[in-house]
């Protein structure tokens, strides 16, 4: 078991609906994604994001396209032009996601490369 | 088959990229948005002090420059540019040699107390408050219409539709439905087309734009290219750009910009159908090209979503520099002495935040410590009132830290921070019998 970072095995985008910001996090090869599925739970995105998101994630799956949507209720200092922050989107917090550490099984890296 | 290019991704996109979109290839559609949600209040703004203005100029110089292709080349032309004042947009467009046909009907700001009266609460979507609570605040309110609307509009006949409020989407599925006669009730191929438009609606974002997956190696983001359906009767379509253009469109770069802005994936809930994401299959097609099949939709709602926006008081974001050494330090150490001159002048704000660039603006706490040599930091410093004259003060208190605090400091060369008027969004929802698209060709 290898504990890496979710960019090692993810890329992700983000944006926002007024108070809340949507994270989609995709695997970068279809066979990550039971693992992103079975760690990335709503619970450790709410973790994670402690001291950013204040309200509640949910979390849907979208196995087709091997990724995972989370919507992150207030996360945006009121969002929209009401918020003060620089990423009053929430246009990085895709990148902020992929900090995550989750654990995958040596095999499955070495199987599976990724050029990046 | 037809070919639907998006010609810019937002109002302040490339200028340049819907007559590359014209020029370096084959299209029958170029679709433009104009309209993000603030900006009906704006032109809501301009349409009050002067009533041939409120639409988008931008759109009407992008005609006149491209007019002799889209003229010869035959490419019909569909944009929100209308804004609050549809009719004064198609009559600028008509002058340019254009057939023009409008589609308004969507601007409801007069008849708000009516349906309040009628018991139409327009409740906000996020929050589930009364519109009454804001009601003397509004300064727009407008309901998205759909591609239904716009295929009527492309059956006048006319080679440019000028819409007011309507769906991102809506500018793609409109002419598929006009094209392939799509009806209500074929919710399959009404969804197919709605995710085509979503796919394109932010331009370069599904061409390599933003795209994380092997930035570096990207082909000439200079000269990137933008996004055009290539759409079959069937409800299939391809995603591609002109050959020779930048960028890069692959499965990875679909699928990121697929999940942009998304909420339930089972359901995109717009006026024409409702989409499930969780349907699409995309497959590489060859270079620069993905496949989309297998898309399932639902019946529509009976509601409309109306976009309203309203005064919601001021706010002013203030910024400075520091360099190396102990940059960090004194950048907080600034913050600390900012805070304690604006308590004791006694000014009390609703929110007030401080950010560190080049630490954790981005990330925040996520960030972690920076490195102890950091060569600079920026400290940006914003507030937010109901009332102006706090913030009006706090701008005055920026400055002043050039000369009488840390030392090392930069930046101040554009002045005092301006006060901006904050106007919010209110997303409500109104029964589909309250409003209806009107559609009209524009007569010189």
């Amino acid at each position: 078991m290898a504990r890496v970072k979710l960019v090692r095995i993810a890329h992700a985008r983000s944006g926002d609906k007024g108070d809340t910001t949507n994270v989609g996090l995709i695997a970068l090869q279809p066979e990550f994604y039971p693992v992103l599925a079975e760690q990335v739970t709503a619970e450790r995105v709410k973790k994670h994001f402690e001291g950013i998101c204040l309200g509640a994630v949910e979390r849907f799956e979208l196995p087709n396209l091997g990724a995972l949507n989370f919507l992150l209720h207030e996360s945006l200092d009121g969002g929209g032009t009401l918020s003060l922050k620089t990423d009053a989107q929430g246009k990085t917090y895709s990148a902020a996601l992929l900090r995550m550490e989750i654990d995958v099984p040596d095999a499955l890296l070495s199987e599976n490369p990724v050029s990046s | 088959m037809i070919r639907i290019a998006n010609g810019q991704g937002f109002w302040g996109d490339s200028l340049e990229a819907p007559l590359e979109q014209i020029r370096r290839g084959p299209i029958d559609y170029l679709t433009l948005d104009y309209l993000a949600e603030i900006t009906m209040s704006i032109l809501q703004k301009q349409f009050s002090r002067d009533p041939r203005t409120g639409y988008a100029r931008d759109f009407v110089e992008m005609i006149q420059r491209g007019a002799r292709d889209i003229i010869d080349r035959r490419i019909r032309v569909v944009a929100n540019a209308g804004g609050v004042n549809p009719q004064a947009c198609a009559s600028a467009v008509l002058k340019a040699g254009l057939s023009v046909a409008t589609v308004s009907g969507d601007n409801i700001l007069d008849r708000l107390d009516d349906l309040i009266a009628q018991g139409v609460e327009l409740k906000n979507l996020d929050t589930g408050a009364a519109l009454e609570s804001v009601r003397p605040r509004v300064q727009s309110a407008n309901v998205y219409f759909g591609g239904a609307a716009i295929a009527e509009a492309l059956a006048t006949g006319a080679q440019v539709v000028v819409t007011g409020r309507t769906t991102d989407t809506g500018l793609v599925l409109g002419p598929l439905m006009h094209e392939f006669h799509w009806q209500p009730g074929e919710w399959h191929k009404l969804a197919a087309g709605t995710i085509a438009g979503h796919t394109v609606e932010c331009g370069a974002q599904c061409t390599g734009g933003n795209c994380q997956v092997d930035w570096q190696t990207i082909p000439n983001f200079a000269d990137i290219g933008y996004p055009i359906v290539e759409a079959e009767p069937d409800g299939t379509f391809v995603i591609t750009k002109h050959a020779g253009t930048g960028g890069r469109i692959t499965v990875a770069s679909i699928k990121e910009q697929l999940l942009y802005e998304m909420g339930d994936p089972h359901e995109y809930i717009t006026p024409d159908c409702v989409a499930d994401f969780t349907s699409i299959q995309l497959k590489q097609d060859g270079d620069n090209r993905v496949r989309f099949t297998g898309i399932r939709g639902r019946p529509a709602t009976e509601m409309y979503k109306v976009s309203i926006s309203y005064s919601a008081g001021f706010k002013a974001v203030g910024a400075l520099i520091y360099s190396w050494p102990d940059a960090y330090a004194k950048a907080q150490a600034s913050d600390r002495i900012l805070r304690e001159r604006l308590d004791r002048l006694g000014l009390r704000f609703d929110s007030i935040r401080t950010e560190f660039g080049g630490v954790n603006a981005c990330h925040g706490p996520l960030a972690g410590e920076p490195a102890p040599d950091i060569a600079e930091v920026i400290m940006r410093v914003g507030v937010r009132s109901e009332d102006r004259s706090v913030v009006e003060r706090f701008t005055k208190e920026i400055a002043p830290l050039a000369l009488n605090g840390p030392p090392t400091v930069t930046g101040f060369g554009a002045g005092r921070p301006k006060v901006e008027e904050i106007v919010a969004y209110w997303p409500a929802l109104l029964p589909k019998t309250e409003a209806a698209p009107v559609i009209a060709v524009q007569e010189a």
